[in-house]
């Protein structure tokens, strides 16, 4: 297969939040190091799953990606622009391109407005910043196209978000995705919420507009197997930087990281005669704040195969291991 | 697991009523739980899992809730008719249970060890002092690591994982025949799920309890229980052991619900099997089988009728027309 051209290129980017500063060590200032380097590139075309725990900052990447957070360092780069660098109003042309869905499709909808204005609101602030030429007509006509696309009649273009149920205001929050014709789609989890039932529906609905559009997904999830179904390539992420990053397919057959090993293995099976049989990695203890400056392994209090000596005073790179899979793991390069 | 009874419930029903009209959140459900069995209810949000569980307990908010049929028959005893000061030595010491959150289920103004001692005092009869060396062995045995002193920690210096392995330890502390888990692993990740899944089944087996875990994820049910029972619109429409329902599902919704989650150990591009639809209001929901706008293999009778249960062998029952002699 020809490699597509890179469409999303991110760069050690960093965001770390101030959280305070300490008076007592003379204005010591606190952080939190949310994402804390992380490189990858999304090709055109392709669905790059996002999948780690609770604060390990998988959103943090998609917010800073989508300049919502004006990242701490890093470049990120899409379609040959570094979107850190621009000024607001080339910004706001540049991000047409790009653009999200959310986990909550109950927070992420105005509540005060109709499903069909939601769907239509980019398009008339494109309109306003001049970057978009629609007369109102086209609008009204795109927005039910958009509706009719992602599953839902155009006749509840006037209802509000609390007349539909959770799975339909995500085909909402898709829709709205949608309007501006974007290449890149963020989606940070956008499944997490529904129930099994709409989950699949959901889902097929993502691959159905990728076929079709030609769209590009950071796909963010934190169930391993909705990942592993959706994406062409997959990142496993662990207190803020990226452990491990492979084809889907070779990762789930020959996961290199313990991390990633233990999380796999975690992952429960809905067949019991697999789960009677199979062995799991239990991890001790809960993932550390993500508070204080590392100096080895990120991973180290919880990994089951931490080398002392080497883990904990070398912080591993990212490091290609096999064709197109990189680990960050000493068991498989040396410090430099 | 063995074949004694503990408890028993028959035909419950629990309605709310509501401007909107009467939501039949339980109609009709029906399970036993044998001594030491772990019972799993599967089923989507708003199936009446949850729901179920707080009539069996009898802690229903009235209004506008009504328990408006049915036993809950605890070693022979309905709980549902007993007066509130017998079944409140029941709660929380015979009958105990673990809910979603573990954060909102601790009260954050005490600390641990008063919550832990006020509930074996109460229950146990035990002086304070060795309701704490109990409470202290009982966080032991949960896996909580220096015991002796986080016991006087405040819920808020608990992680997630932390304080569902206090609420096991203080569910248990009475050592409970039955302990109802309403969804104690979703609000946590992967790794520790696997961590209090673990404790869970190691802590039943040891201690002998009977486990009714409620969830809408089929990956915990297949490693954690004995039995199964799927719930759709507050009715359960089919229940068997785990191995055979998962191998065979009868049910066209257990069939397709566990046909449309995708499985790490499968990998797969084709598109996943989905069911049309959403599932239905519950609020005066006809008396038909509540699935059949999306079934596949709808019949006219579906439209009219709740079929009744239908036995396959010793356990397991589906409520389908499909195999119902009535329905041919």
């Amino acid at each position: 297969m020809a490699e597509k051209e890179v469409l999303l290129d991110v760069k050690g980017l960093k965001m770390h939040f101030h959280t305070g500063s300490s008076a007592v060590f003379g204005g010591h200032k606190n952080y939190i190091y949310a994402v804390d380097g992380v490189d990858f590139q999304i090709r055109k075309g392709e669905t790059l799953g996002l999948v780690g725990e609770s604060g390990c900052g998988k959103s943090t990447t998609a917010r800073a990606i989508a300049q919502l957070y004006r990242p701490t360092a890093g470049e990120v780069t899409l379609n040959g622009k570094d979107l850190t660098k621009l000024k607001a109003n080339d910004l706001i042309a540049a991000r047409k391109n790009m653009q999200m869905v959310f986990q909550d499709p109950y927070a992420s909808l105005n509540p005060r407005m109709t499903s069909g204005d939601i769907i239509a609101e980019p398009m008339k602030i494109y309109r306003r910043h001049g970057i978009l030429s629609m007369s109102r007509r086209e609008m009204d006509e795109r927005v039910e196209q958009l509706m009719e696309r992602v599953g839902l009649s155009r006749f509840f273009r006037n209802r509000y978000p609390h007349e539909f149920s959770g799975g339909q205001r995500q085909r909402i929050g898709i829709a709205r995705a949608l309007a501006l014709k974007p290449e890149l789609v963020l989606c940070d989890e956008p499944v997490s919420a529904l129930d099994v039932s709409i989950q699949a529906q959901i889902l097929n609905l993502f691959k159905d507009l990728q076929d079709e559009f030609g769209l590009t997904y950071l796909f963010i999830a934190h169930d391993l197997a909705v990942i592993q179904y959706i994406s062409t390539r997959v990142a496993v992420m662990y207190l803020g930087i990226i452990a491990e990053i492979s084809g889907a397919a070779d990762l789930y057959r020959k996961p290199l990281h313990p991390y990633t090993q233990a999380l796999l293995s975690a992952a429960p099976i809905p067949d019991p005669a697999i789960e009677k049989t199979r062995k799991r990695i239990i991890l001790t203890g809960d993932v550390p704040a993500p508070d204080k400056v590392r100096t080895g392994c990120y991973f180290y209090d919880r990994c089951p195969k931490r080398m002392s000596g080497t883990c904990d005073v070398h912080v591993p790179r990212l490091k290609e291991v096999e064709n197109g899979h990189q680990v960050a793991c000493f068991l498989y390069s040396k410090p430099d | 697991m063995t074949d004694e009874v503990i408890l028993q419930v028959k035909d419950l029903k629990t309605y709310f009523h509501v401007d909107e009209g009467i939501v039949k959140a339980v109609d009709g459900v029906t399970f036993d739980l044998h001594k030491g069995e772990t019972l799993g209810i599967v089923g989507e949000s708003g199936s009446g899992k949850s729901v179920t569980n707080l009539s069996v307990i009898n802690m229903i908010p009235d209004p506008p809730g009504k328990i408006a049929g049915g036993q809950v028959l605890y070693h022979g005893k309905d709980l549902l008719t007993m007066p509130q000061a017998e079944i409140r030595k029941i709660r929380g010491n015979k009958v105990s249970m673990i809910f979603q959150d573990p954060m909102t289920s601790l009260n954050p103004f005490l600390r641990v060890s008063t919550q832990m001692v006020e509930t074996i005092v109460l229950h146990q009869g035990l002086d304070e002092k060795t309701a704490k060396a109990k409470a202290v062995e009982m966080l032991k045995m949960a896996g909580i690591p220096a015991p002796e002193k986080r016991i006087d920690q405040y819920p808020h210096q608990f992680s997630g994982g932390m304080r569902q392995r206090v609420m096991i330890a203080m569910s248990l502390s009475c050592n409970p025949e039955i302990l109802i888990a309403d969804e104690p692993t979703s609000a946590l990740d992967v790794t520790i799920q696997a961590q209090i899944l673990d404790l869970m089944k190691d802590l039943s087996a040891r201690l002998g309890t009977a486990v009714i875990m409620i969830t809408h994820s089929l990956g915990v049910v297949a490693g954690m229980c004995d039995t199964l029972c799927v719930m759709y619109a507050g009715r359960i429409v089919e229940r068997g052991p785990t191995d055979a329902l998962f191998a065979e599902p009868k049910h066209p919704y257990t069939q397709g619900l566990i046909k449309s989650v995708p499985r790490l150990d499968q990998a797969s591009s084709d598109r996943l099997f989905s069911i049309r639809g959403q599932p239905p209001n519950v609020i005066d929901l006809p008396d038909c089988c509540p699935f059949y706008p999306r079934c596949d293999k709808a019949m006219d009778i579906c439209k009219r009728k709740y079929p009744g249960a239908t036995a396959f062998g010793k356990n397991r029952t589906v409520n389908c027309w499909l195999y119902n002699s009535e329905g041919k």
